[in-house]
């Protein structure tokens, strides 16, 4: 087992190195930069910029570098320092501005992953046990409706039922007053009072999809022999069904978990957008559309970072629930 | 009431609609083992999981009675009980307990034995988890489990088959049932393996009193093990008597016909085994009058499938449910056999020929990966230096313990793996020989087709999505010398051969039996016009009638085309059976080889001697005459300095671990024992008997 998770957490490794290239590649390669779009806007407003002026300002954000010693620069900096570079258009350090964010967005997929779990398991489970009762049927239908509709619609139309009939202040993850606010514990209540509505938006096609998940992995337990063979010990149903089948169809589902929390940390812009959340998204989308390009290559890197790091989790926790892969790969 | 259970007029109905069990009375006594047997199909599982009320949806119990004598006098109806009611979980378990066939899954990986054995006891007595411990650990080692300490905390995965055969009779008798029902509880296991677990049993029934339910298909278990014997047919009890009146005194055609199919180990191995005919319809198209009467030889037309059978008592608690033994018995004539189907005798190869194969210092080892750089830290030595012929047209068995290599050393001949070193050299005699593992190009193309493989397991070897006509053609379109038309036809001819319809060949694997689809793998072994056929475990998974028709038919394939077999298989009554010679083969070496009539009535090698005397049910007397061989195949990646078997062997001595005994003897019957001189080993049938050289 120690050597098993040992040589997990070691292939993290060339991963995240890979990923921090081809994420900074992705941003540098194109042609234009920061500085040509900023050119283009004051072109725009009838300001010509001249050459030699652009030229400098590259040279003072080390723009004429060749591209791999950029790159260099940038991630010593990033491994080394912790800093990520300066955004042009924030004319911040990008630290400052990504860290608050990611934070929010990893308590948002957090909270979506954990709504998901509550919801789905024990519904898939009924689901499966009840096999083509009302309930399966009501479950499979709210659930095909869960992964049918786009979430930013159904965005748009909780905001307006929150806002028209129950009068609640809706969009954003603060009320205006905590914004910009530090860190309290009335913020901390303010952000779960409005963390819920964006929750469930995340987490109703992932709900869904949980829900046949489960019910498909149970069913296929629920007949196997080993079932037989406790249900012939004398064991009650209740405890049989949970100790046997649903541990068994909890393996292949923890192995999946990993592709809802992505779908979840990337998938949730367009929410964002239209909710107003201050996540990840929204910015990264801006940072690429203003060629930010030490901001745009950050972001990539983290939430690849926290893709990496999530399916290391999911790795290692189902070596934990199953000792086949504990004791056979260690 | 003698007996603990009666079931009357039992009725268990899947789907809706279809009876699998119909009206089934039969009486368990109590303290006794009764037997129930039949093929597959024929109700008996589900019969028993009636008796703890487990049957998996859509099945359920519709009608009848299971009446259970409780420990405190009074008469429980089980059929009449909820089967989630208390009343009910009580009795599971407790009063009532099961083993089953496949512990691998019956037995859940994601848990510890230990924590399913000690469920079992928590589930029927308050105790302390600490007690609980011990008392699991006690119960495993009754059952023998060697170590329990250790493996009270092991998973399912950790153990042998043996071992895990063990830990679930432990989990079944730690309530002490009265009753314990084991479903086929030794197929899956070796023959070595299944005498210790059959004993095992037998000493625990005497040992506590219980009675027990024993299902099997195998006759020579029952001999084994049985007081009593139920014979049943699609859902009915057909004879049923003491043991020793219904083998020795088989009176309904159904258990006649089950003996005759079963391999004969006295006598002449080799006479042509009779099977019954046909197979176990499903339930849905049960015959009308005697279920049995298709494929029954005594059955008289406008009697037998018209008018249904009564159980006749014959006397001595033994009773039949057969016209010929009713009121009208007059109307059957017993002797009217139907002629059993000739078996082309097979010539006996010519002393002089050369080798279609011959198999020089073969090796294959497998390589143990482990630690943090998976570095190779060892070898699985599943064929070590191999060395045998097979002479064209006989049939070569290679027999032993599973993991013993021999499915490896088929492989590495038919090309699935690459030796290591060694030497395979084929002469099929009209073209140059050819050393198989430096074959490249057009040679090892025409090799492929002249050696064919057939597998163990017909359903997963056969492609679901692929017609018949294409899984059999398959090997001459590759090799594109044929036309459509031309395949068309021969695949035609090949169906009929192995006894199928032409018409088959529209069809998909789905839609056949488990020995239909073995004779569809033997018809895509044989499409190319094989020189040598490899079947690994070809009828192993196959019912005994079913079975014994593929053994039949592959005889008779090898008279009319020549073939030469190389049949492995650890089912010793089997190879007796089709082999001319036989090798046995121990931790990737041959330890024995030499003509069947050698090897089974003048074994030399004491493993030998140990296989022969684990087959079940040759009623070799007294349990202290009995070899039995403790522990396993010894981990194949240990380098042991002398003979391997050594460890296991009543005969072994120091010296036997000092050198590796030479595989020595005479050309016709070599064998590796240093002590081999001075031992007088017994036969299959149980007495030291010498047949002079």
């Amino acid at each position: 087992m120690g050597s098993f998770m040992l040589r997990r957490i070691i292939y993290v490794i060339p991963a995240l190195i890979a990923v921090s290239l081809i994420s900074f590649l992705v941003i540098a390669i194109p042609p234009g930069d920061f500085v040509t779009r900023t050119a283009e806007l004051r072109a725009a407003q009838g300001d010509i910029m001249p050459i030699a002026e652009q030229e400098a300002m590259r040279r003072a954000y080390g723009l004429d570098l060749p591209i791999m010693v950029q790159y260099w620069n940038w991630i010593s900096g990033v491994v080394l320092r912790g800093d990520f570079g300066y955004s042009f258009s924030f004319n911040l350090p990008v630290k400052d501005v990504i860290w608050p964010r990611l934070g929010l967005t990893v308590v948002l997929s957090v909270a979506s992953l954990l709504f998901i779990w509550v919801v789905a398991i024990p519904i898939g489970i009924y689901s499966a046990v009840r096999r083509y009762s009302a309930g399966d049927y009501v479950a499979t239908f709210l659930g095909f409706l869960g992964l049918a509709i786009p979430n930013f619609l159904l965005a748009l139309a909780v905001m307006y039922v929150a806002f028209a009939w129950f009068g609640m202040n809706v969009g954003g993850l603060f009320s205006p007053e905590y914004l910009e606010a530090p860190w309290s514990w009335d913020r901390v209540l303010d952000l779960l009072n409005h963390l819920w509505l964006p929750m469930i938006v995340l987490g109703t096609a992932g709900t869904a999809s949980v829900i046949r998940v489960i019910r498909a992995n149970l069913m296929d337990e629920l007949h196997k022999p080993y079932v037989t063979a406790a249900r012939a010990k004398g064991k009650g149903e209740f405890g049989l069904l949970m100790k046997y089948p649903v541990r068994h169809a909890l393996n292949p589902f923890v192995s999946g978990q990993n592709d809802i929390f992505v779908e979840i940390v990337s998938g949730g812009t367009i929410v964002a957008i239209v909710m107003g959340l201050q996540t990840t998204g929204p910015l990264l989308l801006d940072s690429l559309r203003t060629q930010d390009m030490y901001m745009a290559a950050s972001f990539i890197l983290m939430l690849s970072v926290l893709v990496v790091v999530g399916t290391l989790l999911s790795d290692l926790l189902l070596a934990w629930l199953d000792p086949r892969i504990r004791y056979q790969q260690g | 009431m003698d007996n603990l259970v009666e079931i009357r007029g039992l009725r268990i109905t899947f789907a809706g609609a279809v009876d699998v069990v119909t009206g089934l009375d039969l009486d368990i006594p109590a303290g006794k083992t009764l037997c129930l047997v039949g093929e597959s199909g024929c109700g008996k599982s589900v019969t028993a999981k009636a008796i703890l009320q487990v049957i998996d949806h859509p099945g359920r119990v519709s009608g009848g009675a299971i009446n259970l004598r409780q420990a405190n006098g009074d008469v429980l109806d089980i059929a009449a009980t909820r089967p989630t009611s208390p009343v009910m979980r009580h009795v599971r378990g407790a009063d009532i307990a099961m083993i089953h066939q496949e512990p691998m899954s019956f037995l859940s990986p994601l848990y510890t034995i230990g924590n399913q054995i000690s469920e079992a006891l928590t589930l029927h007595r308050k105790v302390s988890e600490k007690e609980a411990r011990a008392e699991g650990i006690k119960m495993l080692e009754q059952v023998g489990m060697p170590d329990p300490e250790r493996r009270y905390d092991s998973y399912t995965f950790q153990l042998s088959g043996g071992q895990r055969q063990r830990a679930m009779i432990a989990m079944a008798l730690i309530n002490q049932p009265r009753l314990l029902i084991a479903d086929e509880p030794t197929t899956a296991l070796d023959v070595t393996t299944q005498a210790n677990i059959l004993d095992l049993l037998a000493q625990l029934q005497r040992d506590s009193g219980m009675a027990v339910l024993f299902i099997t298909h195998d006759l020579g278990v029952v001999a084994e093990i049985a007081d009593e014997v139920a014979v049943m047919y699609l859902g009915k009890i057909v004879e049923r008597g003491p043991v020793k009146e219904v083998l020795e005194n088989p009176r309904h055609p159904y258990t006649r016909g089950l003996l005759a199919s079963m391999p004969r180990l006295d006598g002449d191995f080799k006479a042509p085994l009779k099977a019954i005919p046909g197979m176990v319809p499903p339930p849905a198209l049960r015959p009308t009058g005697c279920s049995f009467h298709p494929r029954c030889e005594w059955a008289v037309a406008g009697f037998c499938n018209t008018i249904s059978v009564l159980e006749t008592e014959l006397g001595n608690d033994h009773m039949v449910a057969c016209h010929a033994y009713g009121p009208q018995a007059g109307r059957i004539d017993r002797s009217a056999a139907r002629a059993t189907a000739a078996v082309a005798a097979i010539e006996k190869r010519e002393e002089s020929a050369e080798p279609l194969l011959s198999v020089r210092d073969l090796h294959k080892h497998f390589p143990i990966r482990a630690g943090f750089f998976q570095r190779q830290t060892g070898a699985v030595r599943a064929v070590n230096d191999i060395s045998l012929d097979i002479y064209p047209g006989e049939t070569l068995g290679l027999v032993g313990e599973s993991g013993c290599g021999k499915s490896t050393l088929g492989q590495t001949i038919v090309g699935l793996h690459r030796a290591d070193s060694g030497a395979i050299r084929f002469a099929d005699g009209s073209h140059e020989p050819v050393d198989l593992l430096t074959a490249r190009g057009a040679t090892a193309k025409r090799l492929r087709t002249d050696i064919r493989m057939i597998f163990q397991d017909p359903t997963g070897s056969l492609n679901p999505r692929m017609r018949v006509r294409d899984i059999i053609g398959e090997v001459l379109q590759v090799n594109s010398r044929y036309s459509a038309g031309e395949i068309e036809a021969r695949v035609q001819v090949l169906l009929s051969r192995v006894g199928l319809s032409p018409d088959y060949a529209e069809r998909y694997p789905h839609a056949f039996s488990g020995g239909q689809r073995q004779r569809i793998a033997i018809a895509r072994a044989l499409a190319s016009d094989p020189r040598l056929v490899i079947a690994d475990e070809a009828v192993s998974a196959l019912d005994v009638s079913v079975q014994t028709q593929i053994i039949n038919m592959m005889k008779s394939l090898q008279a009319e085309m020549g073939l030469t077999y190389l049949f492995v298989s650890h089912d010793l009554g089997v190879i007796a059976n089709i082999s001319d010679r036989v090798a046995v083969m121990y931790a990737g070496r041959i330890v024995e080889i030499g003509s069947t009539e050698a090897i089974f009535r003048n074994p030399r090698h004491p493993y030998t001697e140990a296989l022969l005397a684990a087959i079940p049910g040759r009623g070799v007397g007294k349990s202290t005459d009995r070899i039995r061989l403790g522990g396993h195949v010894p981990d194949p990646s240990r380098q042991v300095a002398g003979c391997a078997f050594a460890d296991r062997c009543q005969y072994a001595q120091p010296a036997c671990r000092a050198v590796m005994p030479p595989l020595d003897g005479t050309p016709d019957h070599r064998f590796a024992c240093i002590r081999a001189d001075e031992l007088r080993l017994r036969t299959v049938t149980g007495k030291p008997e010498m047949v002079d050289a």
